[in-house]
Order: structure tokens, then C-alpha cells, then sequence
């Protein structure tokens, strides 16, 4: 049973779901992949990874230090090069928001916060509540909720759908709310498709791909299924979502790939950082390097790139 | 990177938006590849003039110069290349060791696999099709065939229990330019397989990957005169067919061709197979997964500029999700990149000839003068070269032109149906029966649409994909014998009791 509002007005047809074919969406995505992005067009492409990017640091080991040197890394990624530009936000642990708020004050720089029990989701729900009022209260611009992915697998779709409702209450006008699936743990791109008009009927600003805590994070296949959905939903209904992937990026090349499958699903519409997020830890060094090896023609000592 | 190619346009209050993501041209190198300025015909294991001294020009065909002059293969050379085989039968290659022929198809496989780009960009070069599609599918799909017949090269016995297998003899063979390796593989690698000898016309337009080839059999040490390839046009070809000492006729091309070619052998005894035109039907039910069934029509059509001859090129559509498909369909054209063939980044290349682009134009006229609805994406085209834009015809009629007609060109009939039985019945509803495909959830209905449908192929949820392993084939018009797995090697055995 699906729960009010999971079915999208598809007047005059009936509602559906619709389905995903294994085979052919990895195809899809693998062809997508052997694009050859060259010369301006990858420098066109590393520019937006940059300004798209959601700088992570998710660790039991985060410091007000360490997240004031990554906020700081966000702000001027290069300082060599006044032409690159500020990542999109910092996402951080619940703890560490003041910390990043302080750094990024003044700055296009957002802060976003996890939360509902990132990353496993499994606290009570009063719990995952007061997390999200917490942050929002702290002054998180963009909250990362989990699904419950124990009730979705058990077939609770509407606790799952209920969560997402009462987190997006609190965000709501305050807020952006990247609703995040674990797309590692559900296991058929059905479900990531279901999860995906899940989280949108539930009032997602944005979809997410993982946790970057699961054994396979963001893939091509999974990204591409979610933004046929997005495409889906804003063709049935007009109304815009964003998506965003996380976990396991951490090479340029992989980036581009990302872009190109938002490009040639979703039209440029969605090459910008309001619809679309690349979350990563490790990425944005490889990202500077490669930008100054189309600039000079040649690769820099990794040395020459700060390390925050 | 100047700021006019970058095309940013700063909104108030808002991230800038791009307004173009204009891909800059990747192109795959073509100096990999040697083309000589003329080629002889490869005859016992050697090039040798044509003994008219006829050639003509091989072109490119998306910047319509010239790659190449090609000998015109005339009787005396056919003869000259069937005795060649002959001898070749006779003395040594049908009764040699049987893993030594496997030794030799395992080696081939192997060289094609190593010069891989080689081929490919010579292919796209020749036949204007993209690099991305030679470069992941001809070629390794001719590697694949070669590895697979090498297989049964020591196992023939096994393939026809109770049987003995012997050679049948000299094969001539006839190949189309929409695939020009692929199409060599498919014919040379099951008759070598089973102890033949081979005499080879590539297609008049796309000659160079099969004489580029010839150097992959020297390099294999392939003993001279089991492969011989002779170039020229449908002349030549016909010569083939009426030569008296050619054992077996294996033909891949039009149905009006394959039609004149039976009328020829009529009477001879010589064995016949033939793999002719199609009209296939690609039929989508209202629970498939849309967007992958979109990728199965484009792949289905658009691939190879629809010079397929499975191509899905009649789309059945459930009259409840017409609109959905037709929306996403149209879409998704506007995503297809057409152009340069050797750009890594071109999803669909150039006509193949002068001659295919004004038989795709034709009819598509007569589509349009019938009535149906013409949609084409908005596309930049090169100047030179032959090209034709993606084309989706909606309100056709089962009765027009373009829904009987096989185009082999990238040009879709839309038609719809509102049951099963509706659609099986249209789908068969044609002088041809090579291939089908079936987009649905449900893993009964494809089963039961598999057994209405009359052709020798019916893809369920993909389209356009093969495997060396898997027999492919047709009904009706679209010929007879089977190519490809076990079945592939039948034409080429006579089978005695053991």
C-alpha cells in the first residue's frame, strides 16, 4: 500500500510507478561513460564539479579544527588561482555546524548538516526529530536526512514517507532537505526508483544517492536511474528537484562522468549547484589538478595542492 | 578557455547557470591505420592484379573523398581465386588436424583483437559509422565470433551427434557494407571451422577492413589460398554465385539480390543460405520500463544509422502509454549526436553511400506524402559527406510505404496496438520475419509473444544485441539458414551417418 500523496497526478493516465530494466539502464550508463570529454569542455565540467561540491568531512574523528580548515579549503580551493570558485557548502556532523557556520559567515559558502541518526537511521523517531530541529535551529542551511531503510525493505513505506513529512515540517522555509536513500542497501533499482518518488512525494528538495558509509556508494546505474525519476516527476508534475551523489567519487574523471549523464538526461537546466550536488571528501585536489594540467599541459606535484 | 565558449550567464541571486555544454571534438587518431593507394585481389596468399587492370575509388563516405582504389574482381579473377580455394580444400586445409584449423582461427581472433583500433578506424573511415559503435561492437564482436568457432573446430562431432561432419567444399561468400568485419566473421570463421575454403566478395563500397584483413591472415600464417577475398561490385558477385566449382553460396544483403541469386543456383545443387532484408517490429506494452525501453528504440533504430537489417524499425506502441513514449522518444533524439564518425563522442555517423542516402530520402517523401507525421530533432549536419537526420514518423499507417519498406536507414514507423493478439498480428503483418523485440515486465507475456512472433530473432527487454553463441536468422523473406552458434556451422558440414 502506498500512502497519500506517493501517487503523482499523471491525469489521464493512471498512476504508475513505473519499473526499471537492470540490464539496459547499466548499458545506458556504461555508454554514457565512454563520453571523451576534452580541452573546454572538461575544464567547463571541473569548474561546475567544483561549484556543485558539498566538501564532506563525516568522521568520529571531526574537530572544530578540522572542520574550520576544510570550510576554509571551500571557500578559496586554489589560492593561487582567484579564478576557481567556492565550493557549494560544507556538510558536517550535527556537533560541528557552529563550527562551520563561524568559518563560512560572509561567503556564498552553505553549511549542511546529517542528520536523523546518519547514517544507519535506526534511533527513534522523537530522536531523529530533534536532531533535525537542532541544526535547523543552528542554522544548518541544508539538512541530509536518512530513510528508514529497515521499514522500506520491510515494506513500511508509510513510516518511511511519514519520517520524511515531519523532517521536512521542520525544515521547511528554513531549510533545504536532501533526502538521502542508501541506494547501497536497497538492493533492485525498482526500490531506488520507489525510494526516489518516495522521498519526492514526501517533500524532498533534493535526492541522494548514499551515506558514503555503505560498502557500494553512488554508481552510474543508481544516479542515472534517480534522475530519470526526477525527470519523470518534473514532466508529470512541473515541479523541480535536486539530486545529489555521494560516496566514492574521488577522481575527476568520475565527476565528469556524473555531468555528462545529468547533461544528457536532464538538459543543462540542471547544471547548477541549486539542482545538483556532488558530495566528496577527497575529490577537490584531484579536481584543482586536473584544472591546472589543462591550463599548463603538464601535472603539478601534489604538494603544490593544501591538504586541509 | 575563453569566456564566449564558456557561455555563463550570472543570474540575480542564483549559482550561474550554463547556457551551452558544447563537447569539444574528440577525434580517435586515423594515422593508426596504413591505407595503401591501391589494392590487388587477395588471391592464394597473395595480392595480385586484376587481370582486366579495372579498379575503381573506395570513398569516405562523411567527407566524400577518396581513401583508396580497389581492384574490379571480373571472371577470370573469380576463377583464378575459386581454383585457388580449390586447391587450398584439396591439398591440406579439409583434411589437416582439426585443432590445427582451430590453432589458426584462436591466432586470427587473437591478431584482430591486437590491431583492434586498427580496424576500427578503418571501419568507421570506410563505412562511416561511428568509432564508438566499431570500436565496442564490430570488432569485438568479430574477435568474439572467430574465439567461438575456434572452438568447435575439434569438436564438430559433438555438434552433430551420431554424425560424421565432413567439409562441404568451396564457399563463396557474399557480405553487405553496413557491417563489413562483423559480416566477414560471421561467414569465415564457421566455414573455416568446419574445413572449408572460402572465396570472399566484401561489399562494393566498404572493401578495406577485409583487405586489412588479409594481412591478419598472413600474419597468421593461415596456409595461402583457405581465404581469398576479391573485391568489385555486384558483377563480381554474380560471377561468385554462377562459378561451377563453388560447393556452397552463403549471401548477407537484399532480398531482391537473394531472390536473382536462388533463381541462379536453381538446378545446381549448390547449397544456399541467405540472410536478407527485414522490417522489424520493436513492441512496447504499457508496463515496461519506459526509459529503457526508449534506449531499446533508439539503439534498436538509430544504431549503425539504421543500416541494420534487424533494425527495430517499426515501433508498436500500447495505445495507453502512446504518449509517454513518443514524448520521451523525441527527447531523447534531441540528445543524439550526429557526425563526424571518428569523434569518440558521435552516436550516429554517415550514410553509407550516395545511393542509400537517396533511397532514405525517397521514401521518407513518401512518408510524408502518405500522410504520416515526420519528427526530426534540430541537428547541425556537416557540409560534405552523406547524412541523414534521425527520423520518427508518427500516424502510420500499416499500409504506407514506410511501414512495409525496409529504409535501412535511421527512419522509425510508429504504430500502435491495444492487445497482444493486436500486436502480434501487426508485427507479422509483413513479407518479412528477421527480428522482433518485446519490451514488458511480465516474463509470461514475453515468452508467449516469442512463440506468435515469426522471426528468428526476438529480443525481450534489449534490442540489437548479439552474441557469437546465439544463431541468428530469418523467415520468410528475410532468408533462410542460421548463423552464428551450432546452427551456424550446419551449412557448412555434409552430415553422414557415423
Amino acid at each position: 500500500m502506498l500512502p497519500g500523496g506517493f501517487e503523482l497526478p499523471l491525469e489521464p493516465r493512471l498512476p504508475r510507478l513505473g519499473s526499471v530494466d537492470a540490464v539496459a539502464l547499466e548499458e545506458r550508463a556504461a555508454t554514457l561513460a565512454t563520453r571523451s570529454i576534452k580541452r573546454e569542455a572538461k575544464l567547463f565540467a571541473l569548474d561546475l564539479a567544483i561549484r556543485m561540491m558539498d566538501l564532506t568531512t563525516l568522521e568520529g574523528a571531526d574537530t572544530p579544527g578540522k572542520v574550520a580548515a576544510l570550510s576554509s579549503k571551500g571557500i578559496r580551493p586554489d589560492p593561487s588561482d582567484p579564478n576557481t570558485p567556492s565550493v557549494a557548502a560544507i556538510c558536517v556532523y550535527p556537533n560541528l555546524v557552529p563550527y562551520a557556520l563561524e568559518r563560512t559567515r560572509g561567503t556564498s559558502v552553505k553549511v549542511a548538516a546529517v542528520a536523523t541518526a546518519f547514517p544507519s537511521g535506526q534511533s527513534p523517531l522523537d530522536v531523529k526529530l530533534a536532531e533535525v530541529r537542532e541544526v535547523v535551529e543552528a542554522g544548518a542551511h541544508e539538512v541530509d536526512m536518512v530513510i528508514d531503510r529497515g521499514a522500506f525493505l520491510s515494506g513500511r513505506y508509510a513510516k518511511v514517507y511519514d519520517e520524511i513529512v515531519q523532517v521536512k515540517e521542520i525544515c521547511a522555509g528554513r531549510a533545504h532537505l536532501k533526502v538521502i536513500l542508501e541506494t547501497g542497501e536497497l538492493g533492485t533499482y525498482d526500490n531506488v526508483r520507489r525510494a526516489s518518488l518516495l522521498a519526492i512525494a514526501g517533500g524532498a528538495d533534493f535526492i541522494k544517492t548514499s551515506t558514503g558509509k555503505a560498502a557500494t556508494n553512488a554508481t552510474l546505474p543508481v544516479a542515472l536511474c534517480m534522475l530519470e525519476v526526477i525527470r519523470d516527476v518534473h514532466e508529470e508534475t512541473g515541479r523541480v528537484v535536486g539530486m545529489k551523489v555521494a560516496g566514492g567519487i574521488r577522481q575527476s574523471k568520475q565527476a565528469v562522468q556524473f555531468l555528462v549523464q545529468v547533461h544528457e538526461t536532464l538538459g543543462l537546466a540542471w547544471l547548477t549547484p541549486d539542482r545538483y550536488r556532488i558530495g566528496a571528501s577527497t575529490l577537490l585536489n584531484d579536481v584543482l589538478m586536473q584544472i591546472r594540467k589543462e591550463r599548463t599541459g603538464r601535472y603539478q606535484n601534489p604538494d603544490y595542492f593544501t591538504v586541509d | 578557455m575563453t569566456k564566449d565558449k564558456r557561455e555563463i550567464a550570472r543570474r540575480p541571486d542564483k549559482a550561474p547557470m550554463a547556457t551551452a555544454w558544447d563537447y569539444a571534438p574528440a577525434p580517435e587518431a586515423r594515422d593508426i591505420v596504413k591505407i595503401q593507394e591501391r589494392y590487388g585481389l587477395f588471391i592464394g596468399g597473395e595480392f595480385i592484379e586484376p587481370a582486366s587492370g579495372e579498379r575503381y575509388t573506395t570513398i569516405d563516405p562523411a567527407r566524400e573523398e577518396p581513401l583508396a582504389e580497389v581492384a574490379q574482381a571480373a571472371k577470370a579473377d573469380v576463377d583464378r581465386a575459386v581454383r585457388a580455394a580449390r586447391d587450398a580444400f584439396a591439398n591440406g586445409w579439409s583434411d589437416i588436424k582439426p585443432s590445427e584449423r582451430a590453432k589458426y582461427l584462436f591466432r586470427i581472433a587473437r591478431l584482430l583483437q591486437e590491431r583492434s583500433r586498427e580496424f576500427a578506424v578503418l571501419e568507421s573511415l570506410n563505412g562511416g559509422k561511428p568509432i564508438r559503435e566499431s570500436r565496442d561492437v564490430d570488432v569485438p564482436l568479430a574477435a568474439a565470433h572467430f574465439f567461438y568457432y575456434a572452438g568447435w573446430a575439434d569438436k564438430l562431432e559433438y555438434a552433430f551427434p551420431n554424425r560424421k561432419p565432413r567439409p562441404v567444399g568451396v564457399a563463396g561468400q557474399i557480405i553487405p557494407w553496413n557491417f563489413p568485419l562483423l559480416m566477414l566473421a560471421w561467414k569465415i570463421a564457421p566455414a573455416l571451422a568446419a574445413g572449408n575454403t572460402v572465396v570472399l566478395k566484401p561489399a562494393e563500397t566498404t572493401p578495406l577492413t577485409a583487405l586489412l584483413f588479409c594481412d591478419v591472415l598472413r600474419q597468421a600464417e593461415l596456409p595461402p589460398g583457405v581465404v581469398n577475398i576479391v573485391t568489385g561490385d555486384g558483377r563480381t558477385g554474380a560471377e561468385l554465385v554462377s562459378h561451377p566449382s563453388v560447393d556452397k553460396i552463403a549471401f548477407t544483403g537484399s532480398t531482391e539480390v537473394g531472390k536473382a541469386i536462388q533463381r541462379t543456383l536453381a538446378g545446381t545443387g549448390k547449397r544456399l543460405t541467405l540472410e536478407l532484408g527485414g522490417k522489424a517490429a520493436n513492441i512496447i506494452f504499457d508496463d515496461a520500463p519506459l526509459d529503457q525501453a526508449v534506449e531499446g528504440i533508439v539503439n534498436g533504430i538509430y544504431f549503425n544509422q539504421g543500416h541494420v537489417c534487424c533494425a527495430g524499425s517499426r515501433l508498436l506502441v500500447q495505445e495507453s502509454i502512446y504518449e509517454t513514449v513518443i514524448a520521451k522518444l523525441k527527447r531523447r533524439m534531441a540528445t543524439l549526436r550526429v557526425g563526424d564518425p571518428l569523434d569518440k563522442n558521435t552516436d550516429v555517423g554517415a550514410i553509407n553511400s550516395k545511393q542509400q542516402l537517396e533511397k532514405i530520402s525517397a521514401l521518407v517523401q513518401s512518408g510524408i506524402e502518405e500522410g504520416a507525421e515526420i519528427y526530426q530533432p534540430p541537428c547541425r549536419l556537416p557540409e560534405r559527406g552523406y547524412w541523414f537526420v534521425p527520423t520518427v514518423f508518427t500516424n502510420v499507417a500499416q499500409s504506407y510505404r514506410i511501414a512495409q519498406e525496409e529504409i535501412f536507414g535511421p527512419v522509425l514507423s510508429v504504430l500502435t496496438f491495444r492487445t497482444p493478439d493486436e500486436a502480434i498480428e501487426k508485427a507479422n503483418n509483413t513479407p518479412y520475419g528477421l527480428s522482433a523485440g518485446v519490451w514488458t515486465e511480465k516474463g509470461s507475456r514475453i515468452l508467449a509473444m516469442a512463440k506468435g512472433l515469426r522471426a528468428g530473432v526476438v529480443w525481450a527487454n534489449t534490442y540489437n544485441r548479439f552474441d557469437p553463441a546465439s544463431p541468428f536468422g530469418g523467415y520468410k523473406e528475410s532468408g533462410f539458414g542460421r548463423e552464428g552458434g551450432r546452427h551456424g556451422l550446419e551449412p557448412y558440414v555434409l552430415l553422414e551417418d557415423a
